[in-house]
C-alpha cells in the first residue's frame, strides 16, 4: 500500500495464475521440458554423439513404447524395460506428493529424503518381525508403520514451525541427516536391524509374507506398489479438494492471515500438512523395501536420492495429481533409459548418459523455477513490446 | 475550446474476454486544463488510461494528439509523446533515493557510474520549477505516501510530460495530503500542463476539475463543466439512477447490551500497549461509531474482540458470554461478525473462488460439509444465492476473488458476514476504496442489520461515515475512549477530541 508493489507479491502471483489458466497450466512445464531436452541434446552433440540417436536409444530403453504396442504383450522385452521404469516411478510419485501437499499449505518440504528413510526403517522393522502373519496383514502393517514413521518425522518439523516458528526448510534438512545417520547405525554399525552376519553392513531380507506381490515377470519384476502410488494420487486430490482438511490447508497456504480470520488454526494445519506429507514419503520408503529391495545395505544410503528428486517432480507437476503422475513417469523413464544396463554403448556412452539424465533433470528444475521470468518476458513482449517480435496490431479505423 | 483540443480519444473500444471494458469511449483534453474522469470501480477509467499510456492496445478507435493520429505501443512511446502517468500503486524502488528514482532511465552519469550530485541538482531544479518540495537524497521507503506521490509526479515531469494522468491519486492520501495535491495540480496547470484526473470521489472532482467526463459500464455518459455540476447530479450520471448520498434511517431502538468491553488492555506486535483501558458497550439495535486518528488502538481493539489477538487484561463479553481469551473460532461461534479493515489481506483468500470465500467461516458446518467431506456444489448453490442478494457483479461462484473489483470484493465480505446472522457485527472501514453506489449499498445494509436487532460497532477514519451512520459516537485517543457524542455533534468538536483536545464533560 505504501511502497512500490513487491515483484514477488500478489500482482506477480495473479499474473502467474492467469497465465496458467490460459493453457490449463501446461505451458511452463512443457516449455521447460522441451528446452531442457534441447540443451541436453547440445551436450550430447558436444561429446561427439548424435543427439537424436541417443534420445532414441534412451527412449527405447525405457520401455514406454510398450504402451503403443497393442495388443499388450506381458512377455515382450519392452515390458521388461517398462517394469524398471515403473519401479522407479512408484516412489517418485509418493515423494513428490510429500512435497506437493506441504506446498499447498505454503511450506517447502525438503525433508522427503528423511521421511522416506524413517518410513523405510519402520517398514523394515515390521517386515523383519511378526513372522507368520497372513501376507496381506503383514504388508498392511508394514505400510501403516511406514506412514506413521514418515508422519512423525514430518510432524516434528510441523510442530516446530507451529510452536516456535522454526522454518521448515531448515528443520526438515536437519531431520534428513538425523534420519540418514540413525538409519546407518540401525543396519550398518551394529544397530538392532543389522543382519545376522555382524561383519556385513546390511540388514536381513524381510519376511516373505511382507513382500509385495509382483505383477510382472523377470528377475526384478514390477510390484503392486505402483497401484498404491496411483491410489495415493487419488487420495491427494480428494483430500485437498473435497475435505474440510484440504480446504483449511489450501486457505493457510494461500493466505494464512485470512485463514486465521476465518477461524482456522494456522499452526494445527502446518503440523497436519507436514505430517501428511511425511506419511506420503514414508510410504515411498516401504514401497521400495517391500517391492524390490527387501533389505537395506550400506550403499543404499548415498545412492538413494528419491526424496530430493521428488521435489523436482512436484515442481514440474505443478503440485497437481495428474501433473505429478506424468512428471514422475518422465523422471523415472529418464533414470532407467540412461542406465548402463539399458543403453547401447555404441550409440551413447552410458557413463555420460547417467550424467545427461542429471543434467536434464537439473535444467528442467531451473527452467520451471524461472517461470516468473518466463511470464515476465511473455507479458512484456505482448504488452510493452520492448523485445521479441512485436505483435501486429489491427489497423485502426479512420 | 475553439481550437483542436490537445488530446482526443475517439470511439475507443477495448474488449477483454467476457467484458467490453471500453465501448466507443470519447474523451478530449484541452491544453492547460484539469479534466476529471469520473466513474464507479470497473467503469473502464483505468482501461482507457492504460490505452493512452500504451499498456493496452485498443480494438477500435483512434487517439489524436495535437490533431495528429498517433498509435502508442508502449509506455516508452507514450513518454516520448509527452504523456506521463502516476499509477494508483506507485512504481518506485523503495531502497533507492528520491533522486535516483526520478532520474531512473535517463540518469546523468560519469562513465558507467551515476552522477549523484548532478542527479540531486537536476531534481532540485525541477522540484523548484513546479513547486513540489522533495528531499532528493531521502530514501523512498522512508518518506510518506504523499511524498512518494510527489516523486511519481516529478518522475513524469522529469521525462518531459505535458499530459499527466493521475489514477485515483487521493485513494492513498490523508485529507491534508489530498489538499496539498490539489494545490500542486493548480501550480502544474499554471505551468501549462494538462491533467487527467481519475477518481470516483464526487467532492474532489468538483474541487479540482474544470470539466468532468463520466464513464459508466465502459461508455461515455456525458462531459459536463464544473459550473453548475452538483454531487447529486454527478452521482446520478455515474450510477445511472438516483443515489442517496445521505443515509436514511429511523432513530435507533437500543435494547440489551450485546457487546461489553471492560478495561481492555492490548499490546500491538511491537509490544507497546495501544489499548489502555478501553470500556464501552454496544446494545442490540444500535450502531456505535468509533472515531479516531489511525493508530490510536483501533486495530488492536478489533483484533481483541474478534479473537485474533490476546488481550493483556480486561474483559470482553458478547451476549453474556465471556470471550476475553476466546480464539477466533470461539468468537465466530459466539456470533461475532467481522468486516475486516483490509479485505485483501484478511477478508478474502484471493486465490479462492467466491464460493470458497463465502464459506470461509462455515465450511465445517452443514450444508457445506459433513464429517469432514466438502460438498462443493452446495457451496456454489449457496454462493449463487448470496451473490445475487448482495448484487455482486463481475463474476459467479467459481470466479477467483482476485479478479473482482474492490467494491465487489467488499460486497462478498459483507455478504458472508451478514449472512451468518451475527449478534455483534464489527465493521472496520467498511467502505474504504468503494464508489458511491457500493457505499450506499453497504451503508443501507448496515442500517438494515441494526434494525434487525444486531449490535454494530463501526470503526472508521472517515468522519462523514461515522457521523452519518452512528447512533452514538465514541472517540478513541491513545487507547482510551475519551469522549462520547450524539450524532448531531459538529465535525470540529469531534475533530478536537480526536486530537486529544480537552474533554468537556460538563454537560451544557
Amino acid at each position: 500500500m505504501t511502497l512500490a508493489p513487491d515483484p514477488e507479491g500478489r500482482s506477480g502471483f495473479a499474473a502467474l495464475s492467469s497465465f496458467y489458466d490460459r493453457a490449463g497450466g501446461l505451458i511452463i512445464p512443457l516449455a521447460a521440458t522441451v528446452l531442457a531436452f534441447f540443451v541436453g541434446g547440445l551436450v550430447v552433440l558436444a561429446t561427439g554423439a548424435n543427439p537424436l540417436a541417443a534420445y532414441k536409444a534412451i527412449f527405447d530403453g525405457t520401455g514406454l513404447v510398450w504402451f503403443f504396442q497393442i495388443p499388450w504383450d506381458p512377455h515382450s522385452p519392452e515390458f521388461a524395460d517398462l517394469q524398471q521404469t515403473l519401479l522407479i516411478t512408484t516412489p517418485l510419485i509418493l515423494t513428490a506428493l510429500a512435497v506437493a501437499f506441504a506446498f499447498r499449505c505454503g511450506m517447502f518440504n525438503i525433508g522427503g529424503q528423511g521421511q522416506y528413510w524413517v518410513g523405510l526403517m519402520c517398514a523394515l522393522y515390521v517386515g523383519l518381525h511378526f513372522e507368520g502373519l497372513p501376507r496381506p496383514l503383514h504388508i498392511l502393517l508394514c505400510v501403516v508403520a511406514s506412514m506413521l514413521g514418515g508422519a512423525v518425522w514430518g510432524g516434528i518439523a510441523g510442530i516446530l514451525k507451529a510452536t516456535v516458528g522454526a522454518h521448515e526448510v531448515i528443520s526438515t534438512i536437519m531431520l534428513n541427516w538425523i534420519a540418514i545417520w540413525t538409519g546407518r547405525w540401525l543396519v550398518e554399525l551394529g544397530g538392532p536391524l543389522q543382519g545376522s552376519e555382524p561383519a556385513v553392513p546390511r540388514s536381513n531380507d524381510i519376511d516373505a509374507s511382507a513382500q509385495l506381490w509382483p505383477i510382472g515377470t523377470g528377475l526384478q519384476p514390477l510390484h503392486s506398489g505402483i497401484f498404491i502410488a496411483l491410489f495415493a494420487l487419488v487420495v491427494y486430490h480428494f483430500v485437498l479438494n473435497r475435505t474440510t482438511l484440504g480446504y483449511e490447508v489450501r486457505a493457510v497456504g494461500f493466505n494464512p492471515e485470512a485463514a486465521r480470520y476465518g477461524g482456522i488454526s494456522v499452526g494445527k494445519n502446518y503440523f497436519l500438512a507436514l505430517a501428511i506429507a511425511g506419511a506420503f514419503a514414508g510410504v515411498a520408503g516401504s514401497m521400495d523395501l517391500l517391492g524390490w529391495k527387501f533389505h537395506v545395505a550400506e550403499n543404499d544410503f548415498p545412492i538413494g536420492l528419491v526424496g530430493f528428486t521428488g521435489i523436482a517432480v512436484a515442481l514440474l507437476g505443478r503440485n497437481k495429481a495428474v501433473g505429478i503422475l506424468f512428471a514422475a513417469l518422465l523422471f523415472g523413464a529418464l533414470q532407467v533409459g540412461t542406465s548402463p544396463r539399458q543403453l547401447d554403448p555404441n550409440v551413447f556412452n552410458p557413463e555420460l548418459a547417467t550424467n545427461l539424465s542429471t543434467i536434464i533433470q537439473a535444467l528442467i528444475i531451473l527452467f520451471v523455477g524461472a517461470e516468473l521470468l518466463i511470464v515476465y518476458i511473455w507479458q512484456a513482449r505482448k504488452r510493452v513490446g520492448f523485445s521479441g517480435p512485436r505483435r501486429v496490431e489491427p489497423e485502426l479505423k479512420t | 475550446m475553439a481550437d483542436a483540443p490537445l488530446l482526443e480519444l475517439k470511439g475507443i473500444t477495448k474488449r477483454f474476454p467476457g467484458v467490453v471494458a471500453n465501448d466507443h469511449v470519447d474523451f478530449e483534453l484541452a491544453e492547460g486544463e484539469v479534466h476529471a474522469l469520473l466513474g464507479e470501480n470497473g467503469a473502464g477509467k483505468s482501461t482507457l488510461m492504460n490505452i493512452l499510456y500504451g499498456l493496452y492496445h485498443p480494438d477500435e478507435g483512434e487517439i489524436r494528439l495535437r490533431g495528429k493520429n498517433v498509435r502508442i505501443h508502449s509506455p516508452r512511446e507514450a513518454i516520448d509523446l509527452g504523456i506521463g502517468m502516476v499509477h494508483q500503486h506507485f512504481m518506485l524502488i523503495p531502497v533507492m533515493t528520491v533522486a535516483e528514482n526520478i532520474v531512473l532511465h535517463e540518469e546523468p552519469h560519469t562513465g558507467p557510474f551515476l552522477d549523484e550530485s548532478e542527479a540531486d541538482e537536476r531534481v532540485r531544479e525541477i522540484s523548484k520549477q513546479f513547486g513540489l518540495a522533495v528531499r532528493p537524497e531521502a530514501r523512498v521507503e522512508s518518506i510518506s505516501v504523499g511524498m512518494q506521490q510527489r516523486v511519481e509526479i516529478l518522475k513524469a515531469l522529469f521525462r518531459g510530460a505535458e499530459i499527466l494522468i493521475l489514477d485515483e491519486p487521493t485513494a492513498v492520501l490523508t485529507p491534508q495530503e489530498a489538499q496539498e495535491l490539489f494545490e500542486i495540480l493548480e501550480s502544474l496547470k499554471a505551468e501549462g500542463k494538462s491533467i487527467i484526473f481519475i477518481s470516483h470521489k464526487l467532492n474532489e472532482v468538483l474541487e479540482v476539475a474544470e470539466r468532468i467526463t463520466v464513464l459508466r459500464r465502459g461508455k461515455t455518459i456525458e462531459t459536463v463543466p464544473r459550473e453548475g455540476a452538483t454531487e447529486e447530479g454527478l452521482a446520478r450520471l455515474m450510477v445511472g439512477r438516483e443515489v442517496l448520498l445521505r443515509v436514511e434511517k429511523k432513530p435507533a431502538e437500543p435494547k440489551e447490551p450485546l457487546l461489553q468491553v471492560n478495561d481492555l488492555h492490548v499490546l500491538d506486535e511491537r509490544g507497546l500497549e495501544t489499548c489502555r483501558g478501553l470500556s464501552f458497550e454496544v446494545h442490540a439495535g444500535e450502531i456505535v461509531g468509533i472515531a479516531g486518528v489511525d493508530g490510536n488502538g483501533q486495530s488492536q481493539l478489533i483484533d481483541a474482540i474478534t479473537g485474533l489477538r490476546r488481550p493483556e487484561n480486561g474483559q470482553i463479553r458478547v451476549a453474556d458470554q465471556d470471550l476475553t481469551w476466546g480464539s477466533s473460532r470461539e468468537c465466530l461461534d459466539a456470533g461475532v461478525g467481522h468486516i475486516p479493515e483490509d479485505r485483501q489481506l484478511r477478508g478474502l483468500v484471493l486465490d479462492f473462488t467466491l464460493a470458497e470465500n463465502l464459506a470461509l467461516h462455515d465450511y465445517r458446518l452443514e450444508p457445506d460439509s459433513k464429517y469432514g467431506w466438502l460438498f462443493p456444489r452446495r457451496m456454489i448453490a449457496r454462493a449463487r444465492k448470496l451473490l445475487t442478494e448482495f448484487d455482486v457483479r463481475g463474476g459467479g461462484p467459481q470466479t477467483l476473488a482476485s479478479s473482482l473489483s474492490g467494491g465487489n470484493q467488499q460486497k462478498v465480505v459483507v455478504a458472508r458476514e451478514v449472512a451468518r446472522n451475527p449478534q455483534v457485527l464489527i465493521a472496520a472501514q467498511p467502505t474504504r476504496g468503494l464508489d458511491v453506489g457500493a457505499i450506499e449499498f453497504v451503508h443501507r445494509r448496515l442500517v438494515e442489520e441494526r434494525d434487525e436487532g444486531r449490535a454494530i460497532l463501526l470503526i472508521s477514519f472517515e468522519l462523514d461515515e461515522i457521523l452519518s451512520l452512528s447512533d452514538r459516537i465514541l472517540v478513541i485517543y491513545e487507547g482510551r475512549i475519551v469522549s462520547e457524542f450524539s450524532p448531531d455533534v459538529s465535525e470540529e468538536e469531534i475533530g478536537i477530541a480526536m486530537l486529544g483536545g480537552t474533554r468537556e464533560e460538563t454537560a451544557a
